[in-house]
């Protein structure tokens, strides 16, 4: 199955991301798909390999979903990288994407995760072609 | 699962080296990063390696430029080679658009050639994909050890046991010196794109 975004979706899903991710203070939010392709970046990517991290998003989280089935699960929903000055929070978005959203040590988790919850309900009828 | 941006008309599609354990599916990104200019491509990201072996995959991006309107971007991956590793080959195939199979000429690696080629058939149709309907190229590598006392396959010996029923373009090739690399490249470049845009133009 092939995805095909008009411009119109493409700018749904940005106004959704810029709203609710970057102005809770977010340094970045990307849509990607669970095949590794880059759909959407926000934010300030400077420096930053947009397109490896689509890559090694979708594997990481493709990786996780094993580990979920040994311990039987079907699949995480989310995933958090703690670093010292950065973090970085995955979410499942339907069967088929992944929410990256990246964000500093002032930014709290509990913030990020209702943001995240919220987007990914609004990302869905998008994506699906349902809005 | 290739993905088209109809905001910036870009494709993009995933395209796999696939094939037995130290065929040398690595070298052939790795030519390919050598020899391009970083206008075209982007940073070749490599997993984890163990000794030679790749452990997880590589991954190269490449803008092809553009066809008609459209800006192509193609997403080179390869995948561990090693019978025991197939459950990350399964993982790196998820949404692949084009195959590039590379065979082993050595012919102690005749019957690893003849079972890789099996796993993809079986690891796809497990996707719902025919291994006859989605794009595939063969490269015969290691063609380069032709001279030398290592005994290889001959290439008729290869066509009839790899390509006898599929019968799709094939190269041969030696990927540590570039031969066949770009060829191969090409070939399934412009399959994939092909076949996307014809998915494309049917909905």
């Amino acid at each position: 199955m092939d995805l095909v975004l008009s411009k119109e979706a493409i700018n749904n899903i940005v106004g959704v991301l810029d709203e609710d991710l970057l102005r809770a203070g977010a340094d970045c939010a990307l849509l990607v798909d669970r095949s590794g392709n880059l759909i959407v970046t926000r934010g300030d990517p400077a420096n930053l390999d947009v397109v490896a991290l689509a890559a090694l998003s979708a594997a990481n989280f493709g990786a996780t979903s094993e580990i979920a089935k040994l311990i039987g699960e079907d699949d995480f929903a989310l995933l958090f990288h703690k670093g010292k000055n950065e973090n970085i929070h995955f979410t499942k978005v339907g069967k088929g994407f992944i929410l990256i959203t990246l964000f500093g040590k002032d930014v709290s988790l509990g913030l990020i995760r209702l943001k995240t919850a919220k987007v990914t309900d609004q990302l869905i009828p998008i994506l699906t072609g349902e809005q | 699962m290739s993905f088209i941006d109809l905001s910036k008309n870009e494709v993009q599609c995933k395209v796999v080296y696939y094939g037995p354990g130290r065929g040398g599916k690595t070298t052939n990104l790795l030519y390919v990063h050598q020899a391009m200019t970083e206008a075209v491509r982007g940073k070749m990201v490599t997993i984890d390696t163990k000794g030679d072996r790749t452990l997880f995959f590589d991954f190269l991006p490449l803008a092809l430029g553009k066809i008609q309107n459209l800006s192509i971007k193609i997403q080179l991956y390869t995948v561990p080679g090693q019978v025991m590793y197939n459950a990350t080959r399964k993982l790196v195939l998820k949404g692949v658009d084009g195959v590039v199979f590379v065979a082993d000429s050595l012919k102690v690696q005749k019957e690893k050639n003849v079972e890789s080629l099996d796993n993809l058939r079986q690891n796809l149709a497990e996707d719902n994909i025919d291994i006859g309907e989605i794009p595939l190229v063969l490269q015969y590598n290691k063609r380069d050890l032709g001279g030398s006392n290592i005994p290889i396959l001959s290439v008729e010996e290869m066509e009839e046991d790899l390509n006898n029923r599929l019968q799709v373009p094939w190269f041969t090739g030696s990927a540590l010196k570039g031969d066949g690399v770009f060829e191969t490249l090409r070939e399934i470049s412009k399959r994939t794109v092909k076949q996307v845009s014809r998915k494309l133009l049917s909905r």
